[in-house]
Formats: C-alpha cells, sequence, structure tokens
C-alpha cells in the first residue's frame, strides 16, 4: 500500500484536523468528529445535515458551510457514522426550525441515521428524513436494500441546502429534497479498485483491459466485469440507463453531472462531458447547468458517474443561490 | 454448567473479541469480495471496546447491565450495518435477562430468542436474504429443540446450526445489505455478516464450556 497517511488509524482525524486548519472561518470540528458550520446554530433556520463513511471527499465535510450543509459526520473509511455523531450535529445546529436527515440509502448509513433520529426526537428535536437513492445500476425492489444514494446526493444537498438558507421550513425543505430525489438518477463505472487504508491491498483485481461498470462509491466491484472500452462507449453504457429510468427526453431542462471517482483526471472526466452533451443535444435535452469534477469519490478510484437531475425554474434558481463551503463557492 | 452468570457473559465477550482480532483480516477478504472491505476492522474496534467498557464495571453487575454496556458501546464505536445490528441484538439480551445475576437454559434462551427478534426488526431481513440472521436463526432454533439437555448441550446444537446456516447461504444471491448491489455476482461467496454470526455462537458455546 502507498498513500500519503501516517497510520491508517489516523487518517480520519488527521484529515479532519487539516480540513479545521485550512478552513477554520467555514466550519469547525466538535465531539465525536462532527464538521459543524463555523456560526452554527441559526436561529430560526432549519438545520441540513448528512453524514456516511470517510473516502468520498470532498463529500460531505467539503459541503458544510453557507448554502449548503449546516454539519457532516464522517465515518471510519467506507464505513458509516454512528449515532452518536448524527445526534450531536442535530443538537449542533437546531436553530429551533428543525433538522434535515440528507441519508444516502445504504443499509449501515440508513439504520444509524434512524437510530440518531429516535434519539434527538425523544430530546424535542424535530428531525425530518430523506432517503437518496439514485443509482440505476441497482434494480429497485422492495426484497432488497433498494438503489444506492450516490451522485444525486452532492446536487441534493447544494439545492437543499439553499432553500434552508433561505428560509424555508422544515416540510418545504423536506418536499424539495424528496423531489430532488424523484428526479434524479445516476450510474457509475471504475477502471481500477482502490485501497482501504485499514484493509491494506486493492479491494478487488482487475486487469489492464478491463473495467467494472454500475459501482457504487466503496471501491465495492459492480454489476458487472466488462472489456475495457472507448470513453465514448463507456458514457453511452451509463447514459442509456439513466435516459430510460428517469424518462428524461425531448423539451427536458437538466443538470448534468459527470463526477470523477478520485483517481482520474479533469482532462478525461471532459471528454466524457463531451459525449453527454452530445446525447443530451440528440434527444432534444438542453443542459441548463452542469457539474465537472471529483466531489463524491471512492479514495484513489479511477472512473466516473454521470448524474442527470431534471430542472425546472425553482431549481434552478436555488443550485444558482450564493453558496461558500470548502469543495463549492459561488456568489460570495 | 446448569446456569449461565455473568462471569460467563464476560468470558464470552472476551472470547468473542480475542476472535475477532484474530480473524480480522479473513472477515475483511470475506466482505471485500462481496461488500466495501471493513466488516473485519469495525467488529474488532467495537468489541475490543465493549471489552474495555465491561472491564470497568463492578463485578456484581448483572447480566442486564452487562449486556446493556456491550449494546450501547457497539452502537457508539462499530458503525455501518454490524453496530445497530450486533448493538440491538446485546441491547435485546440485556431487556430480556433484566437484573438477574444468572440464567437458566429457557432463559437464556428465551433472552437469544429477543437477540435474534431485535436483529430482524432494525435489518428487516428476512431468512434467505443471505445475512447474519441466517446463522443466528436456525441456531436458536436449535438451541430451544436442545434446551432440555441443559445449556452446554444447547449452544452445541446451536453453534453448530449456526454454521451450517452461514454455509446453506454462500450459494444464493444477496438480498440485503451491500452484497446485495452485486445481483447474482454475489452468489457463491460465503457471507461476511454470517460469518461473524457464527463465530459469536462459538464463542458463546466455548465460553460455556471453559466455565
Amino acid at each position: 500500500m502507498k498513500k500519503l497517511i501516517n497510520a491508517p488509524d489516523a487518517v480520519v482525524d488527521e484529515a479532519l484536523a487539516g480540513m479545521v486548519a485550512a478552513h477554520g472561518d467555514l466550519l469547525k470540528v466538535v465531539e465525536p468528529n462532527v464538521i459543524v458550520r463555523a456560526d452554527a446554530p441559526r436561529q430560526g433556520k432549519v438545520g441540513v445535515i448528512s453524514g456516511g463513511g470517510s473516502g468520498h471527499e470532498p463529500m460531505h465535510g467539503g459541503f458544510v458551510g453557507m448554502g449548503m450543509l449546516d454539519a457532516a459526520c464522517p465515518g471510519a473509511v467506507f464505513t458509516s457514522p454512528v449515532p452518536d455523531q448524527m445526534l450531536a450535529a442535530t443538537k449542533a445546529v437546531d436553530g429551533g426550525a428543525g433538522v434535515l436527515h440528507i441519508v444516502k440509502n445504504y443499509t449501515g448509513d440508513v439504520m444509524n441515521f434512524e437510530l440518531a433520529a429516535e434519539l434527538a426526537q425523544a430530546e424535542g428535536i424535530e428531525v425530518a428524513s430523506v432517503v437518496i437513492a439514485d443509482d440505476v445500476a441497482v434494480q429497485d425492489s422492495l426484497y432488497t436494500a433498494g438503489r444506492r444514494g450516490v451522485g444525486g446526493t452532492v446536487l441534493a444537498e447544494k439545492i437543499v441546502g439553499a432553500a434552508a438558507e433561505e428560509g424555508q421550513d422544515l416540510a418545504a425543505v423536506t418536499a424539495l429534497c424528496q423531489r430532488v430525489q424523484d428526479n434524479v438518477r445516476s450510474m457509475g463505472m471504475a477502471l481500477t479498485s482502490c485501497t482501504v487504508p485499514a484493509a491494506g491491498k486493492p479491494t478487488f483485481e482487475i486487469g489492464d483491459d478491463e473495467m467494472e461498470v454500475g459501482v457504487g462509491i466503496h471501491g465495492e466491484p459492480g454489476r458487472e466485469r466488462r472489456k475495457l472500452a472507448s470513453a465514448d462507449e463507456i458514457t453511452e453504457a451509463l447514459m442509456n440507463p439513466i435516459l430510460d429510468d428517469g424518462g428524461f427526453g425531448q423539451g427536458d431542462r437538466v443538470l448534468a453531472f459527470v463526477n470523477g471517482m478520485g483517481g482520474t483526471p479533469l482532462l478525461e472526466l471532459y471528454v466524457v462531458y463531451n459525449k453527454v452533451a452530445a446525447m443530451c443535444r440528440d434527444r432534444g435535452i438542453t443542459i441548463e447547468r452542469n457539474l465537472i469534477g471529483s466531489y463524491i469519490t471512492s479514495l484513489e478510484m479511477a472512473g466516473t458517474s454521470i448524474t442527470l437531475l431534471k430542472l425546472d425554474d425553482d431549481l434552478v434558481r436555488l443550485w444558482d443561490a450564493p453558496v461558500n463551503t470548502a469543495a463549492l463557492r459561488w456568489g460570495v | 454448567m446448569s446456569a449461565f452468570d455473568s462471569a460467563a457473559l464476560r468470558r464470552f465477550v472476551d472470547l468473542f473479541a480475542d476472535r475477532l482480532r484474530e480473524r480480522r483480516d479473513e472477515l475483511t477478504q470475506l466482505d471485500s469480495a462481496i461488500g466495501d472491505a471493513d466488516h473485519g476492522t469495525n467488529m474488532d474496534r467495537g468489541f475490543t471496546a465493549a471489552r474495555g467498557k465491561l472491564a470497568e464495571l463492578d463485578a456484581s453487575a448483572d447480566l442486564g447491565a452487562l449486556a446493556k454496556t456491550v449494546g450501547m458501546t457497539l452502537i457508539s464505536t462499530v458503525g455501518g450495518a454490524s453496530g445497530p445490528l450486533y448493538g440491538t441484538f446485546f441491547l435485546r439480551l440485556s431487556t430480556s435477562f433484566g437484573d438477574r445475576a444468572e440464567a437458566g437454559p429457557a432463559e437464556l434462551g428465551a433472552a437469544l430468542r429477543a437477540g435474534l427478534e431485535g436483529l430482524v426488526q432494525r435489518g428487516k431481513a428476512e431468512l434467505d436474504d443471505k445475512t447474519m440472521v441466517d446463522a443466528i436463526s436456525p441456531a436458536v432454533d436449535a438451541y430451544d429443540a436442545a434446551a432440555g439437555d441443559g445449556i452446554g448441550p444447547a449452544l452445541e446444537a446451536a453453534a453448530e446450526a449456526a454454521a451450517t446456516g452461514r454455509d446453506r447461504v454462500t450459494p444464493l444471491v444477496a438480498r440485503k445489505g451491500r452484497a446485495s448491489y452485486l445481483g447474482e455476482r454475489s452468489a457463491n461467496h460465503q457471507d461476511p455478516g454470517a460469518t461473524s454470526a457464527t463465530i459469536m455462537v462459538e464463542a458463546l458455546r466455548d465460553a460455556v464450556a471453559e466455565g
């Protein structure tokens, strides 16, 4: 294992200390390992929190700040945080208007957030939860864990954070988050695996001429292994299920998000985006906003995910609203 | 042994923590194949913490207090799905034991049954979903069937049933947890959760045998 670390057990704590050193004007870290907006709690504002395993940086800690998240709870690498963290985060950001938990649909995340929500409610804090499950590579079913929460989470956190910032109440912010969830679809692929620091070796072996299609964000194998193809072919393999499943077509306005998994250069992401744009153009879909870069990652995995969100005037306005976080910043 | 006392419960947690440490890499390896490569690390971290917390408790602590401490510690330290699941299992043992200093064969059986029900409630998993339930559920049934012979023989039967359950679901496609994202590719991989659950029942058996 070749990594810029001091010790596998210390990675998360040292990275958090580094974030505080770098972005102390935006955020602070409180016990037990919760990243909180520097000026929290904001009286009368709905608190918006999220969390998940570490290893997906900048998500979620890089999205804490004005116009996005009020707090983020980082777990161990690829391991959901514990309820104590979400409870502490909920209490730290509650300004009397309630708190929304944005939860990615993984069994562990859902269970730990559920426990935390029960504990917070027992302490008199109003809590609502929305589960993001946007990965079309996974068949949705009542009998399985359901779809994973992936790229759509980033978009939901930005849009919902803007709504909370402008003073919308908990019911409205929750309904908005659900609307984003209902209108967003994603799919990802990997060229390489990644190494969890505590595990010390790559999660899976993969040949030089192979790729994993339908991966999530935990370095796990995907739905199937295929022979490596061109960027255009890969983009089609990701876009077609997204377009079909989301019912995107003629006249739709979308936000297109091309995400890097951690080890893929921006140069290649723009090659992917070029094909995404062409495919949308061919179908009469207008890309009104875009986001290109590595925002929800799997450590050093090489690969990409594509996310499309159907837009309306309201969502465009909230996307454009000012945001001031370590990873996303505009309008300020 | 005719009764399961607090010394046995402490030995059980110690033994389980030892074996999780020994088999940490094996569990993580199983999880790498169909999950996210953290099961061994997380379980090791949680039970090492739980063992530490138990050591701080007074020797007179009853079964309920001991099991509750284990459950709360797991929920606060493990994370992932295993934290709430194993945590809930021990919290339900605690509720079932109450303030007993020791449990007879029937009381231990009732506690294990309560733990299983907690697991099913929290994880919403059923038999054949390919989870820890596939090891623990047959173990509890086997325990009940043999409880008339005493705790030792009942736990022998339970450990055997857990291992059989773990192996029985290896060919299946996972329907819960992270392995379910692999669809058909999860078939023919041994389930990490069913494996750690089997190690737990075996540790319980051996802790009682040592007493």
